[in-house]
């Protein structure tokens, strides 16, 4: 059992206030993704979750607890750095018991910690290298070996993949989350990188200037996004935005007027709004479909094929409009396209840019990674969740 | 280890040889002919008071040197000097860096107070400790003493190599404290973080992470003070003239005596070749724990 809660979290640094009071609960068994551009303030959330960066304000509890004045050590609480902080002197055994060294547990025990640590990671036929002899990957393992020995009741995780190559990162990613399941544990882990937010998160927290934008599962970030920053941070390549105008108001959602000039009605609820306001729709890459009937048009700047897919730069007016097509498109640069989109798959946001709520929910917006796992994994044996 | 031994060496050989020959040359010119002269001098009769008796003397000088008790004396007041010297400074520079290091209103300006000393040359820093500081009438120390109801200590009669350890350490410490403090300053924080989510407390973060970080720093430190305490001559000149008796005469200070004082330069080179072995043996173990720490 180990939960978390932040009440009104603020952290001053001098006159800047980069924590600007941060509510959060995080239940037991969770993995909460911290995520946010740089700057945005996750670190030192994480830090101040950890123990080494003190809260200007505002109350920490865990487990019901309050651990404001509890010292990192005692908080129960393990964290894998970025930069994995391994101790260069000591081999991988001694890297991994060093808490139990200081915590005075006898040579046996703490030999019987590590090797059980070491098995979940297969890390055992390193027991008596150090660090330096380690590639970048198996330095990862160890750093995550030393918090799983502490026996915590949350992981914290910090940027932990950001010095991996592409191909290990995804490997890891995998490896984390089977740690996850495997250790039944509850983490918080803090990432730049969507992918790694999507992938893994139950609940994703976008952090943006030192405020919470978004809490949610990451399918009801990606369907339901509650403001534009959300919208263009969550996904990738970029949503994409362009002003349109108000045209009328129903219980059907609001009509509006696309930059072609050929009218479209988004089923968003759109009572509150003021008339006249400026509106600015948003369409992912991926949901705008190349159609010779399609409402918008424009011509290809530059076109980045993947095989698969096809990424194509469009301008339409002032705007570099992106689509996500399909790999066997035939277009060549310059040439002008005509395209479209299914209304319901559109975002609009009002002159706050904040998102118009959507009158629909998207079916796999309340999805959680146990019902992915169930709906993969029909036949596993026993059940247990 | 063996790779960085080797990728070094094997590209070139004869075809580079040529354009090392000129420093190669003048640096082993630099270094054989005053060695090839001493040597020869030490088998030479050649005092400067006795022009007269010149000749091969053998092992003469030699002879003369082991069998007197001065140089045994000496030999043992250069370690007794370096090996404090070295302790004081070391373990002084260890916790004023770990000192220096802490976050701290006007840490920069505390930092250049501590390591001028080093500034200062030794003549006028040993100048300085006799006069104003270890002096008995008018010394710093002799009034605190008194102040405290002590007697004053005439600190260069009754304690002489103890005076000479203060003078050289006060002078080496700056020394240590700058590689070490620059030393400090490359350790990763995330590890001390690391150590204290694990759970260890300052004196725990000092022995496990600090120190071990420091290991290389201290050694280069060791090693680099050692080659300059070996001759350390200004400031026994300066202050205790080797005194009283033979309490502060060191190797240096004993060939500078038979050199310049009884004007025996055969004595003197065969005082110089012990001091060469003497250092050289005190190298080989110092090279070979300075090697072994920079490799892991």
């Amino acid at each position: 059992m180990a939960t978390l809660q932040l009440k009104n979290i603020t952290k001053q640094f001098g006159d800047t206030k980069v924590i600007k009071g941060i509510d959060l609960d995080v239940n037991d068994r969770e993995f909460v993704v911290f995520v946010g551009p740089s700057g945005c303030g996750k670190s030192t959330l994480m830090r101040m979750i950890a123990g080494l960066e003190s809260a200007s304000d505002g109350d920490i509890l865990i487990n019901g607890q309050r651990m404001n004045e509890v010292g990192p050590a005692d908080r129960g609480l393990a964290m894998v750095f970025q930069s994995y902080a391994l101790y260069p002197h000591m081999t991988v055994e001694g890297n991994m018991g060093f808490s139990m060294r200081l915590a005075g547990v006898p040579k046996e025990e703490r030999r019987a910690k590590v090797l059980e640590a070491a098995k979940i990671l297969q890390l055992e036929p390193l027991l008596d290298r150090k660090p330096k002899a380690l590639s970048g990957g198996q330095r990862q393992r160890v750093a995550i070996g030393r918090a799983i020995v502490r026996n915590p009741s949350i992981f914290l995780f910090d940027e932990p993949l950001s010095n991996l190559d592409a191909a290990l990162r995804v490997q890891m990613r995998i490896e984390l989350a089977r740690l996850h399941e495997e250790l039944d544990a509850t983490m918080i882990y803090v990432t730049h990188d969507q992918i790694e937010a999507m992938t893994m998160a139950d609940k994703i927290v976008v952090l943006h200037d030192g405020v919470v934008e978004q809490v949610g599962s990451p399918m009801a970030l990606y369907h339901h996004p509650r403001n534009r920053f959300v919208a263009g941070f969550i996904g990738s390549p970029k949503m994409n935005f362009f002003s349109v105008e108000q045209h009328s108001i129903s219980s059907d959602g609001v009509t509006v007027r696309l930059p072609g000039g050929r009218p479209c009605t988004i089923p968003v609820a759109g009572e509150q709004l003021a008339r006249d306001e400026a509106l600015e729709l948003g369409i992912r890459p991926e949901h705008l479909q190349l159609d010779e009937n399609g409402p918008l048009s424009g011509q290809i700047k530059v076109l980045e094929r993947l095989g698969g897919q096809t990424s194509l730069y469009v301008q339409m007016g002032e705007l570099l409009i992106t689509i996500m097509a399909d790999g066997d498109v035939a277009y060549r640069v310059n040439d002008t396209v005509q395209f479209g989109f299914a209304a319901e798959r559109a975002h609009l946001f009002d002159a706050q840019g904040v998102a118009l709520e959507s009158l629909s929910q998207h079916p796999l917006a309340s999805l959680t990674r146990q019902d992915n796992r169930a709906a993969t994994e029909p036949a596993a044996p026993g059940g247990q969740v | 280890m063996n790779r960085t031994r080797a990728s070094g060496r094997t590209v070139g050989g004869l075809r580079t040889l040529s354009l090392q020959a000129p420093a190669v040359t003048l640096l082993l010119l630099w270094m054989i002919v005053p060695l090839g002269m001493t040597i020869w001098f030490s088998f030479q009769r050649y005092n400067l008071l006795m022009p007269d008796m010149t000749g091969f003397a053998g092992l003469e000088n030699y002879e003369y040197l082991l069998t007197d008790p001065a140089l045994w004396s000496a030999m043992g007041t250069t370690l007794l000097l370096v090996g404090w010297v070295l302790v004081i400074t070391v373990v002084g520079g260890t916790l004023l860096a770990v000192l220096f290091q802490q976050d701290f209103a006007g840490r920069g300006i505390a930092r250049v107070l501590a390591i001028s000393p080093f500034f200062v040359m030794p003549t006028v820093s040993a100048l300085v400790w006799k006069n104003m500081m270890m002096h008995p009438s008018n010394g710093v120390l002799a009034w605190l003493a008194q102040s405290l109801g002590l007697p004053a200590l005439d600190w260069f009669s009754s304690l002489p190599l103890t005076s000479i350890i203060i003078i050289v350490s006060w002078q080496w410490l700056p020394f240590a404290l700058l590689i070490l403090l620059t030393a400090m300053q490359s350790l990763d924080e995330d590890q001390v973080e690391a150590a204290r989510m694990d759970g260890a407390g300052p004196l725990a973060i000092f022995f496990f992470i600090t120190l071990p970080h420091l290991k290389r720093a201290i050694s280069v430190v060791i090693m680099i003070e050692m080659i300059f305490l070996l001759t350390i001559f200004a400031e026994i000149f300066v202050t205790t003239s080797g005194g009283p008796g033979l309490a502060t005469t060191n190797l240096a200070y004993l060939i500078y005596i038979q050199a310049l004082l009884d004007f025996d330069v055969g004595m003197a080179s065969a005082g110089g070749v012990i001091a060469i072995i003497l250092a050289n043996i005190v190298a080989i173990f110092l090279v070979r724990m300075v090697a072994k720490n920079l490799e892991d």
